[in-house]
C-alpha cells in the first residue's frame, strides 16, 4: 500500500498529541487584554508563560473526537472480555438518567425536595434486596471492589461487635484479585485456597484451613473459570460452623440472577456490580457501583447513609444516634452514585424479573455456544458445559511459536476486542471469553469464523504475523514491556513521540 | 563450595555455609514473561519458611515469591529493581532476589536437587 504524505489514511488520521498541534497564540475565544491590575501574587506571579498549545476550538473538537473513534469500545466492536462482562447498555437507561429531575439533582438539597430521587434509590434496593433475597442493602459502594471493602469491613464490625479479633479470610485462587486486595485493605490476612483438577474450590483444603481465628470465606459464583461451585451449600454450612461470615463475590452474579437466590446459598453478604449484571456503563474507571446486600446478623453494621421510610415520606439516615444501628462507618461521601442507580433501575423495570432470568439464561447459552464452536479448534480447559464465559488453555497453541498474547493481538485485526488473556492463573495461558446475552448468534458466528481461522493459520506455522499483530491499528504491534519498564508518563517539548 | 536446591513453586537457593541467595529459575521467568518490576525484602526480616518474601511482576501477572527456607534477610539485589529484565536473562546468576542467613539448615532436605527438579518440570509439561 502506497503511504501518504500526510501518514493519514482517508479518515483514519495520523494523530499529534494536542501539544504539538496549533500555534502560540491561537485560542478558542477572543477576550480583551485586561486592563492593568494589582498584584496580589506575593511575588510568586510565574516569569515565564506557561508551555500550553494554542489551540482553535475545532482543533481541539476534532482531536479528541477522532482519539474517540480510535477506541475498541462496545459501541463499535464485540468485546468478549471474560469476567468484564462488556455488554451493551440500553439507550432507554441513559435516557432517563438524562431527566433533569435526575440529572440535576444535589446531594446538599433538603430532603422534602428530593423525595423522587429517595423513593428511587429505595426501590433500586427492594429490588436488589428481592432478586437475592438478603433483607439489607449498602448502596453507597461506588465499585466491585469498594462493595468487597464495604462486606469486609461490616463482617469486621460485627465480629468486634461480638468481642472477637478473627485475622484470617479465605480465599480462592482463582478469585478476582480485588479480593485479596480487599482482605488486606481491612486488616486481614490473606490464606489461599487451591482449585481442584475440575476447576472448583478444593472443599478438603479449605476445611483444613478453617478455624475460629477464620473471619470469612470469600467465594465468586459462578467462578472465575466460567463454572458454577457446586459444593457451595457446603462451604457455607462449614464457614458458618466456625463462626465466620460467607462473603459472596456477585462479579458474575449475572450468570444466575433470577434464577439463583443468593440466601439460598448460605451467604451473608455480596456486592452486586451493577455495571454487569444491570448494564450501567462500565466508566474508565468510574462512575460505577457495587451495593452490598447483607444478611439480617450483618445489616445493624452496614455503612451509612441509609434510606428510610415512614408515614411522612423519605428520610435519609446519616447518622447513628438513636437510629440503633451499629454502621461500620461511611464509606463514601454523599449517598452513593445516583446515576448508576437511575441506569439500573431503568434496566430492571424495562427487563421484569422473567426478562433478568431470560437474560441471564442466554449469556449462559452464549457462552456455551462459543465453548462448544470452539472446541475443536481451541483446547477447553474444564469438561462439561459452561457457566456465562468459557475458558481455553493454550495447549492448542503449543509448539506453534505463537502465545496467547499474540494470538489476542491477531484478534485486534479481525476486528474484535481480545479476550482476556492469562487469568485466571490457575490454567496455562488461559483465554477467557464472555460474550454476554446481548449478542447475535450473527456476531457470535463472525467471531468464530474468525477464532478458528486464526488457530488453523497459527497451527499451519504462520507465526510470524502472529508475532507481529496488529497489523491494521495506528500504531501496530506496542511494545508492552518497554512501556513497563521505561514509561514515558509525561510530555516533554525535547521528545516527540 | 555451594549447592544449588529447588522448590515447586520455582525459586532456587543457592547455598554456601550458613548463606543461601535465592532468586527465581528459569522454568518461571519463561512462564512469567518479560520482568516489570520486582519488590524485594528488607534486609533484617526473619522469613519463615514459605512465607512471602518478594514480589515479581510481568506483563502477563504479578507474583509472590516465597522464601524456600527460614531464615534473616541479609542483602538484596539492587540491580534487577533497576534493571528487572536481568531476571530474564540471567535467573540463577546477575537476577537473584536476595540472600538469607538460614536459622533451620535442616529445611533443605525438603527440598529437590536440579536432577530431582528437572524431573518435576518433565512432569509438568
Amino acid at each position: 500500500m502506497t503511504e501518504t504524505i500526510s501518514g493519514s489514511r482517508g479518515l483514519s488520521i495520523e494523530e499529534p498529541l494536542l501539544f504539538e498541534q496549533g500555534s502560540p497564540g491561537q485560542c478558542g475565544v477572543d477576550l480583551e487584554t485586561p486592563p492593568d491590575l494589582p498584584d496580589h501574587l506575593g511575588g510568586l506571579r510565574r516569569r515565564q508563560p506557561a508551555a500550553l498549545p494554542g489551540l482553535a476550538e475545532p482543533t481541539v473538537v476534532r482531536h479528541f473526537t477522532r482519539l474517540s473513534q480510535k477506541n475498541f469500545g462496545i459501541d463499535s466492536v464485540f468485546y468478549p472480555l471474560g469476567s468484564c462482562t462488556m455488554k451493551h447498555n440500553p439507550r432507554l437507561n441513559e435516557k432517563l438518567a438524562r431527566l433533569a429531575g435526575f440529572a440535576d439533582v444535589h446531594p446538599f438539597q433538603p430532603e422534602s425536595t428530593v423525595q423522587g430521587a429517595l423513593a428511587l434509590i429505595d426501590l433500586a434496593a427492594h429490588w436488589l434486596k428481592t432478586l437475592t433475597g438478603l433483607p439489607a442493602i449498602a448502596m453507597s459502594p461506588a465499585a466491585g471492589a469498594h462493595g468487597e471493602f464495604c462486606g469486609l469491613m461490616t463482617i469486621r464490625a460485627a465480629l468486634e461487635d461480638r468481642g472477637e479479633r478473627r485475622t484470617r479470610v479465605l480465599v480462592p485462587e482463582s478469585a478476582h484479585g480485588t479480593n485479596p486486595a480487599s482482605a488486606a485493605a481491612c486488616g486481614f490476612t490473606v490464606d489461599p485456597i487451591p482449585a481442584t483438577s475440575r476447576g472448583r474450590v478444593d472443599v478438603g483444603a479449605l476445611k483444613a484451613k478453617l478455624g475460629d481465628d477464620v473471619a470469612a470465606v470469600m467465594l465468586t459464583n459462578p467462578n472465575t473459570c466460567g463454572l458454577f461451585e457446586n459444593d457451595i451449600l457446603e462451604i457455607a454450612e462449614a464457614i458458618h460452623g466456625v463462626g465466620g461470615f460467607f462473603y459472596g463475590d456477585g462479579a458474575n452474579f449475572n450468570a444466575i440472577v433470577g434464577r439463583v437466590t443468593v440466601a439460598d446459598l448460605g451467604i451473608d453478604a455480596m456486592h452486586i456490580n451493577l455495571h454487569k449484571t444491570f448494564s450501567t456503563p462500565h466508566g474508565g474507571g468510574g462512575p460505577g457501583a457495587g451495593p452490598t446486600v447483607l444478611s439480617d446478623a450483618l445489616a445493624p453494621y452496614a455503612p451509612l447513609p441509609a434510606v428510610v421510610h415512614d408515614a411522612g415520606g423519605f428520610h435519609l439516615v446519616e447518622h447513628a444516634a438513636g437510629s440503633g444501628l451499629k454502621p461500620c462507618g461511611r464509606i463514601k461521601g454523599f449517598h452513593g452514585q445516583f446515576g448508576v442507580f437511575v441506569r439500573a433501575l431503568a434496566y430492571m423495570m424495562s427487563m421484569g424479573a422473567d426478562g433478568l432470568r431470560q437474560a441471564a439464561s442466554d449469556a449462559v447459552l452464549n457462552a456455551n455456544y462459543l465453548q462448544a464452536r470452539l472446541s475443536g479448534e481451541l483446547t477447553p480447559s474444564f469438561d462439561g458445559p459452561c457457566m456465562h464465559e468459557a475458558l481455553f488453555d493454550d495447549r492448542f497453541l503449543k509448539d506453534s511459536g505463537v502465545t496467547t498474547l499474540d494470538f489476542a493481538k491477531a484478534l485486534i485485526d479481525e476486528g474484535f476486542h481480545p479476550m482476556t488473556m492469562y487469568f485466571p492463573l490457575v490454567v496455562h495461558g488461559a483465554l477467557l471469553m464472555e460474550p454476554t446475552e446481548t449478542e447475535s448468534k450473527e456476531t457470535l458466528d463472525r467471531f468464530i469464523d474468525s477464532v478458528r481461522g486464526l488457530a488453523q493459520r497459527a497451527k499451519q506455522g504462520n507465526a510470524a504475523e502472529f508475532l507481529s499483530a496488529p497489523a491494521h491499528t495506528p500504531r501496530r504491534r506496542l511494545d508492552e514491556t518497554a512501556a513497563a519498564r521505561t514509561p514515558e508518563l509525561r510530555w516533554r517539548p525535547e521528545k516527540k513521540v | 563450595m555451594s549447592t544449588v536446591y529447588f522448590t515447586k513453586d520455582h525459586e532456587w537457593v543457592k547455598v554456601t555455609g550458613d548463606e543461601g541467595v535465592i532468586g527465581i529459575t528459569d522454568y518461571a521467568q519463561k512462564a512469567l514473561g518479560d520482568v516489570v518490576f520486582v519488590e524485594l525484602p528488607a534486609i533484617g526480616l526473619d522469613l519463615a519458611q514459605g512465607a512471602e518474601a518478594a514480589v515479581v511482576e510481568s506483563v502477563k501477572a504479578a507474583s509472590d515469591v516465597y522464601s524456600p527456607v527460614s531464615g534473616t534477610v541479609v542483602a538484596t539485589n539492587q540491580a534487577v529493581v533497576d534493571q528487572p529484565g536481568l531476571i530474564n536473562e540471567a535467573p540463577e546468576e546477575g537476577g537473584w532476589f536476595f540472600s538469607l542467613r538460614l536459622s533451620n539448615p535442616s529445611e533443605l532436605d525438603e527440598l529437590m536437587d536440579r536432577a530431582a527438579y528437572d524431573e518435576f518440570l518433565t512432569g509438568l509439561e
